[in-house]
């Protein structure tokens, strides 16, 4: 397993990704990158199974994006749209994430330890075998899943705090579902999303996902898989068909 | 798409520009290199009783008199010099900055319980509306504004703002849009103690601009954070609402959301959207506001732009990315996005 080490102190993205790519051609299975700061677009439609990419630090937007097969792994929080339109591969951030994790996502997982800003999983979308899924450990702002047309949403509330406590929750969902752990208030509820509570079988879909999160955080999956959850769903498959078109 | 970050020490500390310059450069990809700028509060402790005026001149020879001679039927030149620049190889010196240390004559506005501030506004106003060659751009006690058309780190170095100590800094990074860039349309906007930044678009500026010019304030800038800045001076320093009422005026909370609110809270929500519904600002913003005594941040009401809050002893860090933060303290913590609509505020306490 051939292991490269990258300092990115004061280095551009560009140079950063350069080197990168170089060295998944050249055999590299571990690549850890220190002294991460804002630089966005780290790992960038990146294509290799089985290549985890350390970033110690705070990388900047679209962390990811495009990204096929590798793991990338944040010891910090990182910026907005982390997995934007990835492919596959795994994205865990032990921190938070800002706005618009997950957007556009068509594969692969990302797991995000603490909290995420607004619109989480936005137009996360779904294709036969392709399902990407965002796990949330803490707390999701508004809009979650906001014209969410496949894929599956999971959040946590695990620091004690409400895992939703803002409006817009899967606004305009046409596909896909949202796991929320605990119950959620109708209020939070977005137009064209509507809520149940889990059902055993559909708890028993997402309790992988949940011993994978456990596992990548090293936390204790026996409390994510006894706890009761409430599924949100599309209401219909075109929410706002009287919007925009006339039949 | 902007980059934006303002700091402040609450016991005011002085910080030289060398800090913010490194945090805004950071945040290039957020600009386009057409406008940058700073504001830093605590500049000018020998002149502070006194409005600094900055001033953009298209030519010395011809724009000048006729300035001087206005201030001087307003008030008293108290000192007047250009301000350093150091030649850039981007930056086209298209405007001579320029700085006076003015004190307004009180007895030329009896009717006015705000003779410095409303002779001062005035001077603004008209000069700017006139368009002959001159721009006030920087108009507070003890503060400047320091921006022209270029890169972050160029324009800083253009005026070599880590010659300057503050304790309340605020600095922004442009990507125009709508308007051309020029040295008048980059941040902040100043008006007397007020500066702001923003990152995002003003899609309610039509409303927000015939609402501000009935109270007598002159839009000139070609571009929508200019009416943020009048707003603030009319709500605030005009109307005497506090900081948290005038940002709640301006990002208010949904009717669905008022009408859940308890009794009380109900008709304080009500009576703000009704009073300044034509204040309330559309569309995707993040803001930086600025006066002697605190900052405050704040977005829009669903969250279009970025906005990351930091500490460090006595200091706030607001901006449009947390790495920016880090950049200029890196041991920040407490590291927390503001919820939509609702301002973070940081005050002076010495």
């Amino acid at each position: 397993m051939a292991s490269v080490h990258i300092d990115a102190r004061g280095l551009h993205y560009t140079p950063l990704n350069q080197q990168i790519r170089a060295a998944v051609a050249g055999g590299a299975t571990e690549i850890v990158i220190d002294h991460v700061l804002g630089q966005r677009f780290i790992g960038d439609g990146l294509r290799g199974d089985g290549v985890t990419i350390t970033v110690n630090g705070v990388p900047g937007g679209d962390l990811g994006m495009f990204m096929s097969g590798p793991t990338i792994i944040v010891n910090g929080n990182a910026d907005h749209a982390p997995g934007n339109t990835m492919d596959s591969g795994t994205i865990v951030i032990h921190g938070s994430a800002g706005d618009a994790v997950a957007h556009s996502m068509r594969g692969g997982r990302v797991f995000v330890r603490d909290n995420i800003g607004y619109r989480g999983g936005i137009h996360m979308k779904q294709y036969m075998e392709k399902r990407p899924i965002l796990v949330i450990g803490g707390a999701a702002r508004a809009f979650l899943g906001e014209y969410m047309a496949g894929g599956l949403l999971v959040v946590l509330g695990l620091d004690g705090s409400s895992p939703i406590s803002e409006r817009g929750l899967g606004s305009g969902i046409h596909g896909g579902e949202i796991f929320v752990r605990g119950g959620v208030e109708e209020k939070y509820l977005g137009v064209g999303a509507r809520q149940l509570a889990a059902t055993d079988a559909g708890k028993k879909t997402i309790e992988p996902v949940l011993r994978d999160f456990a596992r990548a955080f090293g936390i204790d999956a026996g409390p994510l898989l006894t706890s009761e959850y409430t599924r949100i769903t599309p209401a219909s498959a075109r929410p706002f068909a009287n919007k925009y078109t006339w039949e | 798409m902007c980059g934006i970050i303002g700091v402040i020490d609450r016991r005011r500390k002085c910080m030289d520009g060398t800090g913010i310059k490194a945090a805004l450069s950071m945040m290039n990809e957020r600009g386009s290199g057409e406008g940058a700028g700073y504001v830093a509060y605590g500049i000018y402790p020998e002149y502070k009783d006194f409005y600094a005026l900055h001033v953009f001149f298209d030519n010395i020879r011809e724009n000048k008199g006729a300035l001087d001679t206005l201030l001087e039927r307003w008030g008293t030149i108290v000192h007047d010099e250009q301000i350093k620049t150091y030649e850039q190889p981007n930056i086209r010196k298209v405007h001579t900055p320029w700085r006076y240390f003015f004190r307004p004559d009180r007895s030329l506005m009896p009717k006015s319980t705000t003779p410095d501030e409303d002779i001062v506004t005035h001077l603004v106003m008209t000069v700017n509306a006139e368009k002959n060659g001159t721009l006030i751009f920087s108009s507070g006690k003890n503060l400047g504004v320091f921006k022209a058309a270029g890169w972050p780190e160029e324009v800083a170095d253009f005026y070599r703002i880590q010659d300057y100590k503050g304790y309340l800094w605020l600095a922004h990074n442009r990507y125009p849009t709508n308007t051309p860039g020029w040295w008048g349309g980059a941040h902040p906007f100043n008006l007397l103690d007020w500066s702001v930044v923003h990152n995002g678009e003003i899609t309610s500026y039509g409303t927000n601009r015939r609402y501000i010019e009935s109270y007598g304030y002159k839009c000139t800038m070609y571009t929508d954070t200019e009416v943020v800045a009048y707003l603030v001076d009319l709500l605030i320093r005009k109307h005497g609402l506090s900081e948290k009422m005038a940002v709640r005026a301006l990002a208010p909370p949904f009717w669905e959301e008022i009408d859940r609110m308890p009794a009380k809270e109900q008709e304080l929500n009500r009576a703000i959207r009704l009073t300044y519904g034509p204040a309330l600002m559309n569309g995707p913003f993040a803001i930086c506001v600025a006066n002697a005594d605190s900052l405050v941040g704040f977005t829009d009401r669903i969250k279009l732009r970025p906005l990351v809050t930091g500490e460090h002893g006595d200091r706030l860090y607001i901006s449009s990315e947390e790495a920016a933060i880090r950049t200029m303290e890196p041991d920040v913590a407490n590291i927390t996005m503001p919820k939509a609509g609702e301002p973070v505020i940081g005050r002076v306490v010495a």
